[in-house]
């Protein structure tokens, strides 16, 4: 069941970059800052405040971080080549990992279960299952549930599509195209501290977990098809319990090899994904 | 409505629109016509925003809007049908039509965008029929009639259309063009930049020539029709063009 909280939080990762790229075209590396800062911000806020609050508050100031870091590296580019944002965006992610050594050092940490404790489990279908493994599939089934109700149905959410289908058009309908650049690194930001809260008490956090989980996150959105959050949620859990299975098959240290093989196959193979349809691609390219 | 004066713009070190002087009055349709590469898109986009100006001056209403981006042009009431649709593919015609309300919201009149649905529905109906399809899945006359639909749901003073029937079946460019004269019987005004000139001058007030990015001719559109000059150059094509019809 260890796959299933994996495959969750590399979904949630893959749908920030997703967010990102589609507001932007930019793959954001670093997406799995967010998820290590919401972590760490919540275990910290938690010996202050309940956990609720703490989880709250650790979400909120990411979200914060996320718009900081939009409107301090990257509003101010004109048309930037991807490969300056790529040294932009994995630029950022070193300098948020080097603050959080700062503040938090080396140390691993960890979240209280939400319900129970770590060793309390549920009976469901024959099978033995932590409730934080329910905590962290339920949180990540209504976050994709709410993000694409407000993609689909809100006038906001329709306004960052439009400007990823076609950013002058968007301006030329009055939409202003930088404050909605700004909301997709906001909300990446918000939904990788979520997904950092729930699956902390299992994964653990410190200051480098980040990394790993943007390279997992990023093979997941690329098996998935850049931009399609629907089929990262199905390629995330395809991912995590592919890993957890191989520990029977591999030594255990081949098991973070095992993304890196999948993410090298799948860009030669097939770039638009095993969910990505060449119809969709280009009507999304356009 | 709209008074230009000594504008200049371009992208980079090439200078595209020379000294460009124009103006159009209210409940006109003012038509731009100009072979490919004289600089008609450019003006357009520069009007809009999307183009900085360099020098000169764009009064829209008396007030300045040569500085502003297109997000605020459009608050101003002035709209541009850009060149080649640029609908939102991947969303859908009714979608598409509620984004170009987003002025209307914003500016609290929300209330009202059911009934300028309806008008535009009204004005193009294959819209209503193609409601939930998705706009990239249209043909290119719905696409540039869901453009127009779009750029009308601001309810713009001003509208500007870029070659609305560019690589259109004649008889869906009649169907846009008959629009164009509706818009302007129901008190709206129109720039129309087009290739097909004798189409435009048909239906325009009056008309600009626009070469190399200076306007070299200007006047009442029946005056350019019968203009030697822009007969040879101008219309001589379209008569070619139109024998094929
Ligand atoms: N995005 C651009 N970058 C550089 N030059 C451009 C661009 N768009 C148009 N031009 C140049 O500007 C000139 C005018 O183009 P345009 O305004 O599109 O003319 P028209 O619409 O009358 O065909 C042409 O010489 C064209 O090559
Ligand atoms: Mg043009």
């Amino acid at each position: 069941m260890a796959g299933v909280t994996y495959g969750t939080i590399y979904a949630i990762v893959a749908i920030g970059f997703n967010i990102i790229y589609n507001a932007t075209g930019i793959i954001n590396f670093a997406q799995g800052e967010f998820v290590m800062l919401g972590g760490m911000t919540a275990v910290t806020l938690s010996r202050f405040v309940p956990l609720p609050v703490a989880i709250l508050g650790a979400v909120v100031l990411t979200t914060i971080v996320g718009a900081v870091i939009e409107i301090v590296f990257i509003r101010w580019l004109h048309r930037p080549s991807v490969l300056r944002m790529v040294i932009i965006t994995i630029g950022i992610s070193i300098l948020i990992r080097e603050i959080a050594l700062h503040v938090w050092g080396e140390s691993v940490r960890s979240l209280p279960y939400f319900t129970g404790t770590s060793v309390t489990s549920i009976r469901l279908g024959g099978v033995y299952i932590s409730p934080q493994v329910l905590w962290a599939v339920g949180v990540g089934a209504v976050a994709v549930a709410l993000l694409s109700a407000f993609f689909n149905l809100t006038m906001l959410g329709r306004q960052m599509r439009a400007c990823s289908a076609n950013r002058d058009a968007a301006r030329l309908c009055g939409i202003n195209a930088g404050n909605m650049v700004t909301l997709s690194f906001m909300i990446s930001a918000a939904i990788g501290a979520i997904g950092g809260c729930v699956v902390c008490p299992i994964t653990y956090v410190h200051y480098d977990s980040g990394t790993p989980l943007a390279i997992k996150g990023f093979t997941v959105a690329i098996l998935g098809g850049l931009g399609n959050s629907t089929a990262a949620v199905g390629a995330g859990m395809i991912l995590g319990i592919l890993e957890s299975f191989s520990i029977w098959v591999l030594p255990a240290a081949y098991k973070e090899a095992i993304s890196i093989a999948i993410l090298l196959l799948i860009l030669f193979v097939r770039p638009s994904g095993i969910f990505g349809s060449a119809e969709a691609a280009r009507l999304k390219e356009f | 409505m709209l008074r230009i004066k000594n504008l200049e713009s371009g992208y980079g070190r090439l200078k595209v629109l020379k000294k460009v002087t124009m103006h159009i009055r209210s409940g006109e349709i003012v038509t731009i016509i100009g072979a490919n590469g004289a600089g008609k898109t450019s003006l357009l986009k520069t009007i809009a925003g999307l183009l900085p100006a360099r020098s000169g001056e764009i009064l829209f209403d008396t007030k300045d809007i040569g500085n502003l981006p297109p997000e605020k042009v459009v608050f101003r009431g002035c709209s541009l049908v850009p060149e080649g649709r640029q609908v939102f593919a991947p969303m859908t015609v009714r979608e598409n039509i509620l984004l170009g309300a987003y002025t209307q919201y914003r500016n609290g009149k929300g209330g009202a965008v059911r009934d300028d649905i309806e008008r535009v529905y009204g004005i193009f109906p294959r819209l209503r029929e193609r409601e939930r399809q998705l706009a990239g899945t249209l043909s290119g006359g719905e696409q540039q009639m869901l453009a127009i639909a779009r750029a009308l749901m601001a309810r713009p003073k001003l509208i500007m259309m870029d070659e609305p029937s560019m690589g259109l079946a004649p008889l869906v460019i009649r169907d846009i063009f008959a629009v164009i004269t509706r818009l302007r019987k129901e008190g709206g005004t129109v720039l129309l930049v087009e290739q097909n000139a004798r189409a435009a001058l048909g239906i325009a007030d009056r008309g600009y020539v626009l070469e190399t990015g200076r306007i070299i001719m200007e006047g009442e559109a029946e005056e350019l029709l019968s203009n030697r000059e822009v007969q040879r150059a101008y219309l001589g094509r379209d008569l070619d063009a139109e024998g094929k019809m």
